[in-house]
């Protein structure tokens, strides 16, 4: 939102980055870019939370010899480094998971290393 | 007593913590402790939700804020609105975790001996108290951002558990798509809040159902909410992680996980009635609540049918009778904004919709801890292997019996209760609705006589000679829902008139949710 | 690895290490934190696993006491939550107009205090370490799981 962009530019970011994360969910056999695809929709909503915060012509909310402007909003900044924690969290299982299907089925192809149908 | 009443509701989500991370220490130093330890702190959790279920009933709502200089201080002096984390526990909220509170304690007592084998248990028990402290959590806070972060604690542990045992092969497969599922809702429920907090500036649900107005990125963040808790519950059409994962996960974990899905579907009433409530288009909703629930009934029975895997058969059966809640409450929710309508036949089918979670909650969690105790004997849960353990089998056979006819509706059991209103109410909006309902409750019946027959009846198979009874803590285990079954089928009126009334008005009566944080 | 990554890594380690417990300790006046400052711990020793491999790093860094950190990180955690109780309120700051850590900094900018927060720099000194561990044990077990002595195994 500078002066000279006539769009929300961080906005079509965050739906480009979410378009292309539910593509890849949606779309790739292998389960390495499976939980990439996850980790780009993690970004792509964390981004969404800070640029939500955005006030014109703000400063970062911290009052420490902070000059008198207006501040952006802060609480969309804890929600997103709570949202950061969880998605490292999940994707630590989510590889080691996928460590153990390769042990015991050889492959990391969605399709191959299927056991269990209907 | 009188504080323990006022501090419960976080003493119920802190105790289980705080024993979660004590049994990692407390295990290298004597296994027996922890395993006493692991049980007395299920039961006291159990006490203490008990105590509040009588508080609320006698006195209302019950409020509780975290970190404010008395615990019903929700709006400080100078603010407007509340700032700080609220828990609000209502009759629908002390409801879901009466039930859960009695499950988890089966289903802990229960795995005392059915993972005597497995290594790591320490971890075992820490991530089980963990997805206990999740799911309560998710039932109890008031806050939309709490709901989240809850949620996702649940599904982690949840998955994690599901993927115990991994020596299979399948086991760890069920695990990674049950996380996947998670990860993918979570976030589009993260997503729905970062809208609501960027248009009203509000992350407490009282507060914003005070303000908000039917806009179009609010309809956006119904969609994604929507979605994304129908992901989580396994209901048709986004079903297809569900029998992977409840086949595979040790057997006390799927009676548990059953119930972690009954709180995300508790979440989604709690957002469509308290959250939004008239504001929105509640024919339109409602109905493709009511569409989406006649889907789970039909397409969940006619898949168990053709099924040889025996806890396959019942995750089906599970996605079927899910079809039957979100039908009762759809009603509900479609004539929410005609009162002629809501009390004639309305709070009628809410709450036989929320009978039917509270029967569901009693017999399915039994049905899975059956199945359990014939792979912990047999080691297979093939239905064509099996055959003729009703011999040697015979209180594990009672069980399956009294849970089937159960779950397949048929007087004088306690299923027949809650569907009977069901039916009767959800006539009265639309005859085929109740007529493709009987019919689901049929072909159930058929189902599960063909599963007793081959697993329980016939010759004893030379192969199963020596198979005896389980031990004794699985029979404890299976005993507890057994006991809410036979409370439930003896007095039904009375379950109705003390605890299922109270929690259907709560979910309508969206005023008084507002006005316990919002002050008088 | 060479000889030159192993003396850099043997020289940096102590910087990060400061710096992790820097943002930790004034995280309730500055950026930083708990989470902040034990993920930057954390790649302190994500940086000896590389430099030296994850066997020579397991030598000093023990996995099974990670998870004793962890866990007496949590109950001093709960602990310190559990101890606003008795007067209030689950969480409540009690520390707040007392000796330690109390001082109560004026509205409005101001040049920052160190001695401020009551409750809060305990807590992020308790969830940095937990961090620590929690991240620690993700990388070394996985580092072990796949080096290459395993896999010719």
């Amino acid at each position: 939102m500078t002066q000279g962009a006539p769009f929300n530019v961080p906005f079509l970011a965050v739906a480009a980055l979410i378009g292309i994360a539910f593509y890849i969910i949606l779309s790739q056999r292998n389960l390495i870019k499976l939980v990439m695809g996850l980790g780009i929709l993690a970004s792509g909503v964390n981004l969404f939370l800070v640029t939500l915060g955005y006030r014109e012509g703000g400063v970062a909310p911290i009052y420490t010899h902070a000059p008198i402007e207006r501040m952006v909003l802060p609480v969309p900044q804890a929600l997103t480094l709570t949202s950061i924690v969880i998605a490292v969290a999940t994707l630590a299982l989510m590889l080691s998971m996928v460590v153990h299907i390769y042990r015991h089925t050889g492959s990391i192809d969605s399709e191959e290393s299927r056991t269990m149908k209907g | 007593m009188d504080k323990l009443i006022t501090h419960s509701p976080i003493l119920i989500i802190a105790i289980p913590l705080l024993v979660a991370f004590l049994t990692p220490l407390i295990s290298r130093a004597n296994e027996k402790a922890r395993d006493v330890l692991v049980i007395t702190t299920l039961a006291f959790v159990e006490f203490l939700v008990i105590v509040l279920a009588r508080d609320i009933y006698a006195n209302g709502i019950h409020i509780y804020t975290l970190g404010a200089s008395s615990p019903t201080l929700t709006i400080p002096e100078q603010y407007m609105v509340p700032v700080r984390i609220i828990l609000e526990v209502d009759a629908m909220s002390i409801f879901m975790c009466i039930i859960w509170a009695t499950v988890s304690l089966a289903a802990g007592i229960y795995s005392l001996s059915f993972m005597k084998e497995e290594t790591g248990r320490d971890r075992f028990y820490t991530l089980l108290l963990l997805m206990v402290v999740g799911t309560f959590g998710m039932m109890l806070t008031g806050d939309l951002f709490n709901l989240f972060v809850f949620l996702e604690i649940s599904s982690i542990a949840g998955g994690a558990l599901a993927a115990f045992r991994i020596r299979f092969a399948d086991a760890v497969e069920g695990g990674f798509k049950y996380i996947i599922i998670s990860s993918v809702g979570a976030l589009m429920v993260l997503f729905a809040i970062g809208i609501f907090y960027a248009q009203y500036n509000l992350l407490n649900i009282a507060a914003l159902a005070q303000v908000i107005q039917y806009t179009m990125l609010d309809k956006i963040a119904l969609t994604l909410l929507v979605t994304a808790f129908v992901m989580k519950t396994g209901v048709v059409p986004l079903h297809m992680w569900f029998p992977d994962t409840y086949t595979v996960a040790p057997a006390s974990i799927t009676a548990m996980l059953v119930i972690s899905s009954h709180a995300c579907m508790y979440a989604l009433f709690r957002i469509c009635f308290s959250l939004y409530g008239v504001t929105l288009n509640t024919a339109t909703v409602g109905w493709i609540i009511i569409i989406l629930g006649v889907l789970s009934m039909f397409v969940g029975v006619t898949m168990a049918v053709p099924q040889i895997d025996i806890k396959r058969l019942m995750s089906y059966h599970a996605i079927s009778q899910l079809g039957y809640m979100w039908l009762g409450v759809g009603v509900g929710l479609a004539v929410l904004g005609n009162p002629e309508a809501l009390a004639t036949y309305g709070r009628e089918a809410i709450s036989g919709g929320i009978f039917h979670i509270l029967n569901h909650a009693v017999y399915k969690p039994l049905l899975f801890l059956t199945g359990g105790a014939l792979f912990y004997r047999t080691g297979t849960r093939d239905l064509n292997k099996m055959g003729g353990l009703g011999h040697s089998m015979k209180l594990t056979s009672i069980f399956f019996i009294i849970g089937a006819l159960s779950i397949s509706g048929i007087p004088p059991f306690n299923g027949f209760a809650s569907k009977i209103m069901i039916y009767e109410s959800v006539y009265r909006l639309n005859p085929i609705l109740a007529i493709i309902a009987m019919l689901v409750s049929i072909i159930t019946l058929a189902s599960f006589t063909k599963a007793f027959q081959s697993a329980f009846m016939g010759q004893e198979l030379p192969a199963y000679k020596e198979v005896k009874e389980v031990p004794k803590s699985m029979i404890i285990g299976m005993g507890i829902p057994t006991a809410g079954i036979i409370f439930f089928s003896l007095f039904p009126g009375l379950i109705v008139d003390w605890v299922v009334y109270p929690a259907a008005d709560a979910l309508i009566n969206q005023a008084a949710y507002i006005n316990a944080v919002m002050g008088g | 690895m060479s000889k030159i990554v192993h003396n850099m890594a043997s020289f940096l380690i102590l910087p990060i290490l400061i710096y992790g417990l820097y943002l930790i300790m004034h995280g309730h006046s500055t950026p930083g934190g708990g989470f902040q400052g034990g993920a930057v711990l954390a790649s302190g020793v994500a940086l000896l696993i590389v430099a030296f491999g994850s066997h020579s790093t397991h030598k000093s860094v023990k996995v099974p006491h990670l998870p004793i950190l962890m866990s007496i990180g949590l109950l001093i955690f709960i602990g310190l939550a559990l101890g606003g109780m008795f007067q209030s309120t689950f969480f409540h700051n009690f520390l707040v107009g007392s000796s330690v850590f109390g001082h109560i900094p004026p509205p409005g900018p101001n040049p920052g205090e160190m001695s401020g927060g009551g409750v809060i720099p305990f807590i992020s000194l308790v969830i940095g370490l937990k961090v620590l561990a929690g991240l620690s044990a993700i990388l070394l077990v996985m580092a072990l799981a796949s080096s290459r002595k395993e896999i010719e195994e």
